[in-house]
């Protein structure tokens, strides 16, 4: 770490400080708490990027796999949910499984031909229908459960932050499946699968309301932290807060955001300390050494593919944990927020701008553009209000102008991936 | 010529190759030699850091190899020397892209001169043998009606049989009036066809003489010929 | 009689819609193809890029109804596609230049271009939200219906009905004739076979003599015609927003790898393969069935093998299916 890195993380720490007391502290620590949470998906992204050089667009359906992990997890099952579709559910996802093990054993054991090609189309199509025939039923048994309220499964009622660690299975499996299919071919393959799997992933969110309720949305995920009413309630709580001169619920809110940052810092140090060992670890030479040359790695002994499926797999965990976290932060589950431009793209520049190949400068990304991305909008707003001043008030242009401010983000970013990409392709805190 | 790939060591050193016009010009040496990159050298491929190129006496050095092609050279690389997706016409019409005149008449010479090319012209040049796709590269080549024709190792991969028809149409070329530069691994073939023949070691000339007189020189067979 | 009423459903609700819009996949997939053929990289802006034509179109057509001209019963919109095409070309040209002609000289790797591909993605998005905003546009005038299922229905005396809408056939029409047009440009004038040979091989391409730069910008512009072509058809067809061309992306990709990459012809194929199967996986067919099978046997559930809500799990599996047994594709494109 030299100055110049230390000066700019000093920097992003001086615009929250500017925050908490131009605006208030509430929103600085708000603030705060997203920057960590990027901070851990650059991480993720950049463990695949950086590390290695692969190229996934599908950040958005990991991380929203962390967030059914906390649903599943940590809210408590509804018990008619269980008694009554849970077995189906169950028998569904088990013929699943024996569906695709069939077909894959099929394909290995019988010796290649139309026979086996009937055998694997047939045990497949089988399989789909009797999977169908399970699911459909008990999911709609699930659905008509209180569906105000209930309407699906629950969870299994553990402590939300084992969910964090149940995230990154999630993400770890699904990038598992994807890396197998993907990996070893040209290496948009791997953009061009990955895009699917998240708009699947996304769509089954969507839809499957026996898992997530859907665009229902799932309300009220527990939290690892104390809630504002609790502490609003609570002696002592009060008593320090008086001490110290501030307002009881401005108070009560502060403590929550500050007891998540706490959190959030731990797993980032984790996170980080563990990325920064396995980077200057013979592995992570390795990883580079395969990231810049493949055919002389490759001609070395090394197995470049398998290689990749780890650096991948371990990239997506940790963005799925990511995904884990900022549900249990939101305390809800919404699928339609799960935009690519917000939970891929967005991440792709942060690792770019920070410095792709260093776990600091994706930290360091992460922080920066989280902050931008809060405050493009406002400035865009008010770019767009100078200029259009000299216009006649309610002029239909003015008022597109003024309305379409929102979307300046969509430029801005770009511009910004296109402008490092271009002129300082290293980023911020280059790779050492 | 002295020079070598981008800024990175010299290969070549003092290095000479000529051509007359009508003849055939063949460069042989050990592996690593700079056989190839004194090829490349010509057809301006890399960078030279002393020497000059020139054709007709004209001095084409500056030139970028698209220019030269203009100029009056052509060029057949070892590999991927054709285009595996378009049919042998069209990998001959590419050859002649840069000519503005009517090319039916060289397409007729080189027809002529590869009986099999016209048999097959609607055929994607990727189905073709191996032989038959050098006859494809050399005729791409001559499109452009070149005064010099280089080629880099035109028999490599190809049964000794197709080896001595592919000879025997490069004398073909060769009598046509185009002068032709090759460099080749089966050094005495290729040297029983050659009028001039240069032995290349570590980028230096060793020997340059006709190349009858080089096959009889007993040092060049010890050391080259393997006897 | 019933297998007839059964199959006048079939081609009702699967075989026309899956024409027109295996036509529209097959346009804005020959694209995609195009672009990895010549230039070597996947164009994740394509969506957008057929976005932005299509937008252009849409205002010309605002700005023709508004001024009266009109071409009753052809949509208004053809006779603004040209315009279209001209404004997508600009766009086209100066992200070349701006953006990836820079990665070309510098022999950047290809998925350097395919991020800064992403870039452009954002930019013109952004433009395009900024412009016409993220809404729903519908700009078919004109005709609805060639012919209607009430009057099929009375013209036969079949109890189904037929419906073939103005869009439909103006696609598949468009859609010929741009796609004869493509393979005539590409496999009979010079031009086009040098891109054939410049994508076929680089080097060999240069030692003869032929204009990179040149191949580059002749590939953009008929990229940019057949996305605004495709963009347009597909908004009028059904209706314009910007997301729904971003979300075209993974069809398009899919019948680009299914064709395999690089390969004009496979394009086309793959098109009309992601579409038959999207559609035919997601209509449910009970209605069929009634017909087909006995009274008593009469399904009683939708007979839907997934809900359209999946049709992208549709198009998702056959590209991972083509990827673990058939990489270059049916066709064979580039692979590595």
């Amino acid at each position: 770490m030299n100055y110049r890195n230390i000066s700019l993380f000093g920097m992003i720490f001086l615009f929250l400080i500017i925050v908490g007391f131009s605006q208030s502290w509430n929103v600085a620590f708000g603030l705060l708490n997203l920057c960590l949470l990027s901070a851990i998906m650059a991480l993720g992204v950049n463990i695949q990027w950086g590390y290695a050089g692969l190229f996934s667009i599908g950040t958005v359906g990991f991380v929203a796999l962390g967030g059914v992990a906390a649903v599943v997890t940590s809210m408590p099952p509804v018990e008619e949910a269980w008694r009554t579709g849970g077995p189906g559910i169950l028998t569904a996802m088990l013929t699943a499984i024996i569906t695709i093990i069939a077909a894959t054993q099929i394909w290995k054991r019988v010796s290649a031909g139309i026979i086996r090609n009937l055998l694997m189309i047939a045990v497949l199509v089988g399989g789909f229908f009797l999977f169908r025939g399970m699911l459909d039923p008990a999911a709609a048994i699930i659905e008509k459960i209180n569906p105000a309220g209930e309407g699906y499964l629950g969870g299994l009622g553990l402590p939300v932050i084992f969910s964090w660690l149940v995230g990154g299975l999630f993400a770890a499996g699904a990038a598992w499946v994807i890396g197998k299919i993907s990996l070893g071919l040209r290496a948009d393959y791997l953009a061009i699968a990955t895009l699917g799997i998240a708009e699947i992933i996304i769509a089954v969110i969507k839809n499957e309301d026996w898992l997530t309720r859907g665009v229902k949305n799932v309300i009220g995920i527990p939290r690892p932290t104390a809630y504002e009413v609790d502490l609003q309630k609570s002696e002592t709580f009060i008593n320090n807060v008086n001490w110290l001169g501030m307002e009881v619920i401005e108070a009560s809110s502060l403590y929550v955001k500050f007891s998540y940052g706490i959190l959030f810092v731990i797993v980032l140090a984790i996170i980080l300390w563990m990325s920064e060992k396995a980077l200057n670890s013979p592995w992570g030479r390795m990883m580079r050494a395969i990231r810049d040359n493949e055919e002389a790695a490759e001609a070395m002994g090394k197995d470049v593919t398998k290689r990749h499926l780890q650096v991948f797999i371990l990239g997506s965990a940790v963005c799925g944990i990511a995904g884990a976290m900022m549900t249990s932060l939101d305390g809800l589950l919404t699928p339609q927020s799960y935009q690519p431009l917000r939970f891929t793209f967005l991440i792709w520049v942060m690792v770019i701008v920070g410095g792709s190949g260093n776990n600091w400068g994706a930290v360091l990304g992460g922080f920066l553009l989280w902050f931008f991305w809060i405050e493009v909008e406002p400035m865009g707003h008010w770019i767009l209000s100078i200029l259009t001043s000299g216009m006649a008030e309610g002029s239909s242009l003015k008022e597109h102008l003024l309305d379409s401010a929102a979307h300046m983000r969509l430029i801005t970013m770009g511009a910004i991936l296109l402008l490092t990409l271009r002129f300082a392709p290293k980023g911020l805190i280059p790779e050492k | 010529m002295t020079g070598g790939y981008g800024t990175g060591a010299d290969i070549l050193h003092d290095c000479t190759v000529a051509v007359n016009k009508g003849e055939i010009a063949v460069i042989v040496g050990p592996n690593g030699a700079g056989k190839s990159t004194a090829m490349k050298a010509i057809f301006g491929m890399l960078t030279m850091r002393s020497g000059q190129v020139s054709i007709d006496g004209e001095d084409i050095t500056n030139l970028s190899p698209q220019d030269r092609v203009a100029k009056g050279m052509a060029f057949v690389p070892q590999n991927q020397n054709i285009f595996t997706s378009l049919s042998v016409e069209e990998n001959l019409e590419m050859g002649a892209f840069l000519r503005e005149d009517d090319i039916s008449e060289t397409m007729h010479q080189v027809f002529d001169l590869f009986p099999i090319l016209k048999e097959r012209r609607k055929q994607a040049a990727g189905e073709l043998s191996g032989g038959q796709r050098q006859q494809v590269a050399v005729g791409r080549a001559l499109m452009t009606q070149p005064k010099v024709l280089m080629l880099d190792e035109p028999t490599a991969g190809v049964s000794p049989i197709v080896m001595d028809e592919l000879f025997d149409r490069i004398i073909d070329v060769a009598k046509t009036g185009i002068s032709i530069l090759m460099v080749e691994q089966n050094a005495r073939q290729a040297l029983e066809i050659a009028d001039k023949g240069y032995v290349l070691v570590q980028g230096e000339n060793r020997f340059t003489d006709t190349g009858s007189n080089l096959l009889s020189d007993p040092e060049v067979r010890k050391s080259f010929l393997g006897g | 009689m019933d297998i007839l009423h059964a199959l006048i459903v079939l081609a009702n609700f699967i075989i026309v819609p899956a024409i027109a819009y295996g036509s529209q996949l097959a346009l804005g997939a020959l694209g995609i193809t195009l672009v990895v053929g010549v230039l070597r990289f996947s164009n994740f802006a394509h969506g957008e890029t057929m976005a932005f034509g299509t937008m252009i179109v849409i205002l010309m057509t605002w700005l023709f109804t508004a001024i009266g001209l009109s071409i009753y019963p052809l949509p208004t919109a053809l006779l603004a596609l040209p315009f279209g095409i001209i404004g997508c070309i600009a766009i086209v040209l100066l992200t070349d230049k701006f953006v990836y002609k820079f990665y070309r000289k510098a022999k950047s790797t290809p998925v350097v271009l395919v991020m800064a591909s992403l870039g452009v993605t954002f930019i013109m998005n952004g433009l395009i939200r900024f412009i016409i905003g993220p809404g729903d546009q519908r700009f078919a005038d004109g005709a609805r219906f060639i012919i209607k299922a009430r009057d099929f229905k009375t013209m036969t005396g079949f109890k189904e009905g037929l419906a073939i809408k103005v869009t439909q056939s103006i696609t598949l029409v468009t859609a010929i004739i741009v796609v004869a047009a493509l393979f005539w440009f590409l496999n009979k004038t010079r031009t086009g076979k040098s891109m054939r040979a410049y994508s076929d091989n680089e080097d060999l391409a240069l030692l003869s003599g032929i204009n990179p730069e040149r191949v580059v910008m002749i590939t953009w512009i008929i990229v940019a015609i057949l996305a605004t072509v495709a963009g347009t058809l597909y908004g009028l067809d059904k209706t314009f927003k910007p997301f729904t061309y971003f979300q075209l992306l993974l069809p398009m990709f899919a019948a680009a790898v299914v064709g395999g990459l690089g390969n004009p012809v496979g394009a086309i194929v793959g098109g009309f393969i992601i579409a038959f199967s999207e559609i035919s996986f997601t209509y449910a067919y009970k209605k069929v069935f009634t017909y087909l099978l006995p009274a008593d046997w009469a399904p009683t559930s939708l007979v839907q093998l997934l809900s359209t809500d999946y049709k992208f799990a549709v198009s998702f599996s056959i590209l991972v299916l083509v990827l673990l047994f058939r990489p270059t594709g049916l066709f064979k494109g580039q692979s590595t």
